[in-house]
């Protein structure tokens, strides 16, 4: 059965912004969740993290912004995940994204962008539910 | 009457005294006893009793729960100890600071909101920084892409410095600066910058962040390695106590170590450890420790739990004064006194119905001027969404101004000295620091405890217990996990940044370059490099490239061929 298979996530904290506490906190929830979990680590750029997305073969890039740098770094992001053949990768992610900016991505196909106060699980459910739908259609 | 007959009559009365208070103790533990049964008899209400920072608060306190010298544990403001209060008169003499925290965009842009800041009545200024200039990178690096001029303003030169503060007398308002990896380089600019208006170093009064030990805990915006980083800040210790004698060349932060997740307790202990490090570092390099201390400053977060916070600002106070006397040979009272500037806690602030921040904020305040603080910055509603608004910010300041001028709250010393809650949380609080210092001492010291992510788990672990309790619903987080009736719709307005400031940046940048003397440029740098090699001082050779309008990255860039990039240890 294909959902045997554990969901692998890259935890992906892209540009200068060191605000780690929400990727870590969101890191172990996905580990605690029994997703198979990549952290980057701080300070990438989107190349790396494209780099290593690609290189871990996993499923979700989540990408945690603060800086206020979303509208540059998740369309760049998606750019390359294309160019490199990897849009079967889904593009998610979490920070301080005002709603109107997060819909506007949403149309440009990154995927659900999840801000303050938003609980852990609901961010796993996410995940989940994209990962069997995505089970279905291959 | 006979000198004998003097004692034999005192030993009499204090015999008598002694049983009195004996007396009232037993009655005092019997009421207790009452008291106990009663309560274990009643019903109670659903809910968390434990503190934020997952302490165990008792129903009741009471003289049992607050013993020991008075006089050797909290005394008088101004004095050894300290624990009412770094100065004498406090808040009779000078209100705390106020002191917003702004900066977005270009230089020209800051410059405009500090005006309004000042014609509102705000005492003083703070520089927010965007992150290519608190990483050390010019606005045309690459690596700033999407960041120049987003969460703070972008300063790349001296140029971008002098337009900061047009208009703002240095000598007369104080400055502070929140940088941290290349603050050495921005607190160049900052002198170089009051050059031009013909105000001297000595005059300046202000703070650089300068704390690089919690960027490697807690907020990770470093530059070099520990080692170097580390002879750079004595570098300014030494520098400042000869030629700018009234600026505080650090503030030894707990702010971000708290926000990125840490207990009450450990922000305490983790702060002033490290403030005990950077005073070794410069009695290693031989200062007298009397000629830097008094000029190190402090910076705590203030958080939701109103008396753990007021307690934890009165026990820095006490067990600073303690270490710096009784450790390290401290002689001078103005070496014992700590002084700090505190901010209302961000995480606290919920992007759920935004206008409840307010009440929050104003909570958070009341307790920063309980605790006695020097300064505040008060946040503002939107700081979840955004930058903030001119009227978000306007509301945090009023906030502060109504707590100075309408509570009452400033016109006591330390009005809470004396409850036997706050006494008792006071010197909890000291012993749990106490106990963290022997676990630091435990990992080898700071810097082992940063290289093999001793601090950073631990950070973690609390950040990840307390998203727990909320998740579960134990700790109710007004809007977020009740009360949610019309947390979906946020209703109001957000600063938007013009996306052309990048471009402006890029433009300003390319203008310096061609404008300004090139041979002095590669000279500058080329003379820091050499310092730095040698194991001089270097703030003379930075001012110096600042002066030649050497770029933020060219001069970190100097620096970092000899002393290399800081890899994080990464985990999680």
């Amino acid at each position: 059965m294909t959902d045997e298979r554990k969901i692998r996530v890259l935890v992906a904290k892209p540009g200068l912004d060191g605000h780690d506490r929400g990727a870590k906190v969101i890191a172990s929830s996905f580990r605690d969740a029994g997703f198979e979990v990549i952290y980057t680590g701080l300070h990438q750029t989107p190349e790396m993290i494209v780099n290593a997305a690609i290189q871990e073969d996993v499923d979700v890039v989540a990408m945690s912004i603060l800086s206020g740098a979303h509208m540059t770094l998740f369309p760049r992001v998606k750019d390359l995940l294309r160019e490199a053949g990897a849009d079967h990768i889904l593009l998610t992610g979490g920070g301080i994204i005002p709603e109107d900016d997060a819909k506007a991505l949403e149309e440009q196909g990154i995927g659900k962008l999840f801000g303050p106060g938003t609980p852990t699980s609901a961010a796993v459910a996410y995940i989940k539910e994209w990962f069997e739908t995505q089970g279905e259609r291959v | 009457m006979s000198t004998i007959e003097h004692d034999v009559l005192g030993a009499e009365e204090l015999a008598r005294s002694i049983r009195e208070k004996e007396k009232e103790l037993a009655r005092l533990r019997a009421r207790l006893e009452e008291w106990e049964d009663a309560y274990q008899g009643t019903a109670r209400r659903e809910g968390l009793f434990t503190s934020v920072s997952g302490r165990e608060v008792k129903p009741l306190y009471t003289p049992l729960d607050s013993e020991g010298s008075y006089t050797e544990r909290i005394g008088v403001p101004g004095a050894y100890p300290f624990t009412r209060g770094p100065y004498g008169t406090m808040y009779r003499t000078r209100l705390w600071t106020m002191r917003q925290f702004a900066g977005f965009a270009t230089a020209e842009e800051t410059n405009a909101r500090y005006h309004y800041l000042l014609n509102h009545g705000q005492t003083g200024l703070s520089v927010a920084f965007d992150f290519p200039t608190l990483m050390g990178y010019d606005g045309d690096h690459p690596r700033s892409l999407g960041e120049v001029g987003v969460c703070g303003v972008a300063i790349s030169s001296l140029a971008d410095m002098e337009t900061l503060f047009r208009g703002i007398p240095l000598d007369q308002v104080s400055v502070s600066m929140t940088i941290n990896g290349p603050a050495i380089i921005l607190f160049c600019f900052y002198v170089a910058a009051a050059e031009r208006q013909g105000v001297s170093p000595e005059q300046l009064r202000g703070t650089v962040q300068n704390d690089i030990l919690k960027e490697y805990q807690a907020q990770h915006a470093w530059v070099y390695p520990p080692e170097p980083a580390l002879r750079l800040i004595v570098d300014m210790f030494e520098w400042c106590s000869e030629h700018a004698p009234k600026y505080n060349p650090i503030s030894i932060s707990g702010y971000h170590i708290r926000e990125a997740g840490a207990t009450a307790g450990e922000e305490l202990a983790f702060t002033l450890r490290n403030g005990f490090e950077y005073v070794e570092r410069g009695i290693a390099r031989g200062l007298d420790v009397d000629s830097f201390a008094p000029r190190l400053s402090f910076f705590f977060d203030i958080h939701n739990d109103f008396f753990e916070e007021i307690a934890k600002l009165r026990a820095a106070r006490r067990i600073w004064a303690r270490h710096l006397r009784e450790k390290y040979g401290a002689t001078s009272p103005e070496s014992w006194r700590l002084r700090t500037h505190c901010q209302t806690a961000g995480v606290t602030l919920t992007a759920q119905q935004p206008e409840t921040n307010i009440v929050r904020v104003a909570y958070q305040a009341m307790a920063a001027a309980l605790g006695g603080t020097q300064s505040l910055h008060t946040n503002s509603m939107d700081e979840t969404l955004a930058l903030p608004t001119e009227k978000a910010v306007r509301i945090a300041l009023r906030t502060q101004q109504v707590l100075a001028h309408e509570t009452g709250v400033p016109n006591t010393i330390d009005p809470l000295a004396g409850s036997y809650y706050v006494e008792n949380l006071t010197d909890e609080l000291e012993s749990e620091a106490e106990a963290i210092f022997a676990e630091i001492e435990d990992q080898g010291g700071v810097v082992p405890g940063i290289e093999n992510g001793w601090f950073q788990r631990r950070i973690a672990q609390s950040a990840m217990r307390q998203q727990e309790e909320i998740e579960s619903g134990r700790r109710v987080i007004v809007g977020v996990n009740e009360f949610t009736e019309g947390s979906g719709d946020i209703e109001i307005d957000t600063l938007k940044i013009d996306p052309s400031v990048e471009e402006r940046q890029r433009e300003r940048m390319a203008a310096l370059r061609a404008e300004r003397d090139d041979v002095r440029v590669t000279e500058a740098l080329e003379a820091l490099r050499r310092a730095a090699e040698d194991g001089r001082n270097v703030v003379p050779f930075i001012l110096e490239c600042a002066r030649a309008y050497c770029t933020l990255y060219e001069i970190r860039e100097a620096m970092e061929k000899v002393f290399g990039a800081y890899k994080e240890p990464v985990f999680f």
